[in-house]
């Protein structure tokens, strides 16, 4: 059995690690690339969305290269995301490949298919040692993101440029070759030793964060290297979310810091219900951030991406409200690089501009909208935790 | 007397601008790019130098436009500045309290909000170029009008047809449907300028309301019908300033006066010699890895003057970020 799957992130160092520990043979996805989107265009529905063309053109390519297990997540909700797998399954059965398709599905939500997902990638594991294995790699995961996150904050500050993308590689490497607990914690301090002892001058221009759907925040390749790109103009970035919050089973996200629940409060005045996908949580971030002193944010959504439309819908009630400045922009296969990037250089250059002038985004709007919302809570006897 | 240089070279014209000392309006050139942006720029700095007198001294030159890079490269900017931050400066110049700014060109469309005189919002077309200047091209030529009757006709029409102007390929279908049913010429034009506009207030407004004055500019804004269907869409008058086609080239090159005064550089002017060099461009896949990049690159002689396309970067070359100018806006 040789596994592989599709190419989001970091993810592909988690999986490595975890299919090594459970002694399953794991193909690494070949890079992405515009071979992959172009095999995934052709072959997938032309109104699926981007995220599922690119994931079909890593399947065509890792089965190309050898891979007879394919390995995808479920998910539940109102989201197209969660039948993906089955999706690309079919078309991939027929186009003619061999394979088979294990989904992972949420374990809190479908602990059966979870458990017998498993159970077909390694029949003869005991439970408990798959379940020591998984937390192992989990935390290991972490680490990476946790790192990635610190290197964020370092790049736009470096002195020289480039310093924190070779440090960075170096620590990724030590860290992948840790294998105990112990080794991990050790490559991980040694990490963040490292990423400290890059010289660093002045403070960053300006605070971006990046919101909107999870695959394109994720995959460097899908947004055209935005983080990079932004934090070379000496701007600071803070993502959405993390790759190991994304997966992981608990809602408190502790990469990023801020909770399922958090979010879902800050969003409350505006969407007071899970929409599926990222929808929620766009609305929410787009808060909080702005209470964190951000000075605007970058939203990025796949074309025909429902949640995030259903989100971007209330962005002008929000805006009104907040003065916070929001750059929408839509990615697929057609966005090309160059009207991309003009468009975010346009956007940072709108909130320098704005800073010179001291115009600032109302976060003490949130307050007094939290306050009011308190106060409502409180008549009906319930205290905010 | 000092001169400051602005160029904006765009998908469909080619604009460049001279201003004085004040940021006053000297002469401004205004051509067809027709897929050649190094020629259109050297014709239209040509044309420019003939009608100079000799006491003039290029102090500073900045670019704009989607070849704002590449043109650059061949005159030596000293400020390169992307199209939607220009253009709000040139509004400012003009309109000193404008809070929105419509500008269409030849394949983009873009609304601007401004507020105490800083651009607090924009939007531009994204996945659509059903309501840009190209779209009036293409049906003017259907009709078999020259673009410039456009204007006339659409202000004697009485009304407007109604036309889809969702997709550009439906209109067509709606104008010829029109046609074969006998509504007059008049009225299928301003019925395409109409549509034009709810095309434009549906998908890049999006709901935000627009607050006077309006500056209406970019190369469409020629078109009186337009303005006209502007105006009766939004129940006020909207503003046409008097260079409402240079916009863009006036923008950088007051971003570069403000550069040069405030640092009190030297410029990278080339000078007007460079109509006369030949330059030649050249493309490749480079083959280092499965993304095949296409790496475009321009040569003076046997100079190279810069590279670019390469998403790792190994074969970029010469000046491609935009200059760093934030504390002159």
């Amino acid at each position: 059995m040789l596994v592989s799957s599709p190419q989001m992130g970091n993810v592909h160092f988690f999986l490595q690690d975890l299919f090594e520990r459970l002694g399953v043979d794991y193909l690494f996805p070949p890079p992405n690339s515009r071979r992959t989107v172009a095999l995934g265009t052709r072959f997938a529905p032309e109104f699926a969305c981007f995220p599922f063309k690119v994931t079909l053109g890593n399947f065509i390519e890792a089965l190309e290269a050898g891979a007879d297990t394919l390995v995808m997540v479920g998910g539940i909700g109102p989201c197209r995301f969660g039948y993906y797998a089955e999706t690309q399954r079919r078309i991939l059965q027929g186009l003619g490949y061999q394979f088979e398709m294990i989904i992972i599905e949420p374990p809190l939500a479908h602990p059966l298919l979870f458990y017998r997902a498993l159970r077909r990638l390694c029949p003869s594991l005991p439970l408990f040692k798959i379940y020591r294995e998984i937390r192992a790699s989990f935390f290991k995961a972490q680490s990476f993101d946790f790192l990635e996150k610190r290197a964020l904050e370092v790049r736009p500050v470096e002195m020289v440029k480039g310093e924190t993308d070779k440090v960075l590689a170096q620590v990724f490497e030590e860290l992948s070759r840790a294998k105990t607990e112990e080794e991990i914690v050790e490559a991980r301090k040694k990490g963040f030793a490292k990423l400290e002892a890059i010289r660093t001058k002045g403070k960053p221009c300006l605070k971006v964060g990046l919101i909107g759907e999870f695959y394109l925040l994720l995959e460097p390749f899908a947004n055209f290297g935005l983080e990079r790109f932004l934090n070379q103009k000496g701007v600071f970035v803070e993502r959405a979310v993390y790759v190991t919050d994304w997966i992981g089973p608990s809602s408190t996200n502790p990469v990023q810091g801020i909770s399922n629940e958090e979010i879902a409060r800050a969003a409350h005045p505006y969407l007071s219900h899970f929409v599926g996908g990222e929808g929620r949580a766009t609305i929410g971030h787009i808060v909080t951030m702005t209470q964190k002193g951000f000075d605007g944010l970058i939203h990025l959504t796949p074309f025909t991406c429902m949640p995030e439309l259903v989100a971007k819908s209330i962005f002008p009630k929000i805006q009104s409200d907040l003065d916070i400045p929001i750059l929408s922009l839509i990615i697929d296969e057609h966005t090309e690089k160059t009207g991309f990037l003009t468009r975010i250089e346009a956007f940072l250059d709108l909130l320098a501009w704005r800073k010179n002038r001291k115009i600032t985004p109302r976060s003490t709007f949130i307050n007094w909208l939290s306050n009011k919302r308190e106060k409502k809570l409180a008549t009906y006897g319930i205290k905010r935790r | 007397m000092d001169v400051y240089l602005g160029v904006d070279v765009g998908s469909v014209s080619t604009n460049l601008v001279l201003l004085d000392d004040e940021g006053e309006v000297i002469t401004y050139e205004y051509l067809r790019t027709q897929g050649q942006p190094i020629r259109a720029v050297q014709e239209g700095l040509k044309r420019i130098y003939s009608r100079l007198s000799s006491n003039l001294v290029v102090k500073g030159c900045g670019s704009t436009g989607s070849a704002r890079f590449l043109t650059a490269a061949v005159i030596g900017a000293d400020v390169v500045k992307n199209e939607i931050i220009s253009h709000a400066l040139a509004a400012l110049k003009f309109e000193p309290q404008v809070r929105t700014i419509f500008e269409i060109g030849g394949q983009d469309s873009k609304v601007t909000f401004l507020k105490d005189q800083v651009v607090v919002d924009f939007a531009m077309n994204t996945i659509c170029a059903a309501g840009t200047g190209s779209f009036l091209d293409h049906q003017a030529a259907r009709l078999g009008l020259p673009i410039e009757s456009f204007s006339e006709l659409a202000l004697k029409a009485k009304k407007g047809v109604q036309i889809a102007g969702r997709c550009t390929v439906f209109a067509e279908s709606d104008m010829i449907h029109r046609q074969q049913t006998g509504y007059p010429l008049e009225e299928i034009v301003y019925g395409l300028c109409q549509a034009l506009v709810r095309n434009y207030l549906n998908n890049l407004l999006k709901g935000k309301p627009v607050n006077p004055p309006v500056v209406f500019q970019g190369g469409v804004a020629a078109n009186k019908g337009m303005r006209r269907a502007f105006e009766e869409a939004l129940g006020f008058p909207v503003v046409v300033p008097p260079y409402f086609n240079v916009m863009g080239a006036i923008g950088v090159a007051l971003l570069t006066r403000t550069y040069i005064q405030k640092t009190g550089k030297d410029t990278n002017f080339k000078g007007f010699e460079i109509v006369d060099f030949a330059y030649a461009t050249e493309s490749f896949y480079c083959d280092g890895c499965s993304n095949n990049c296409e790496i475009a690159e321009i040569r003076q002689g046997k100079k190279i003057l810069a590279r670019w396309g390469s998403r790792c970067g190994k074969w970029e070359m010469g000046n491609l970020e935009e200059s760093q100018v934030f504390s002159f806006l």
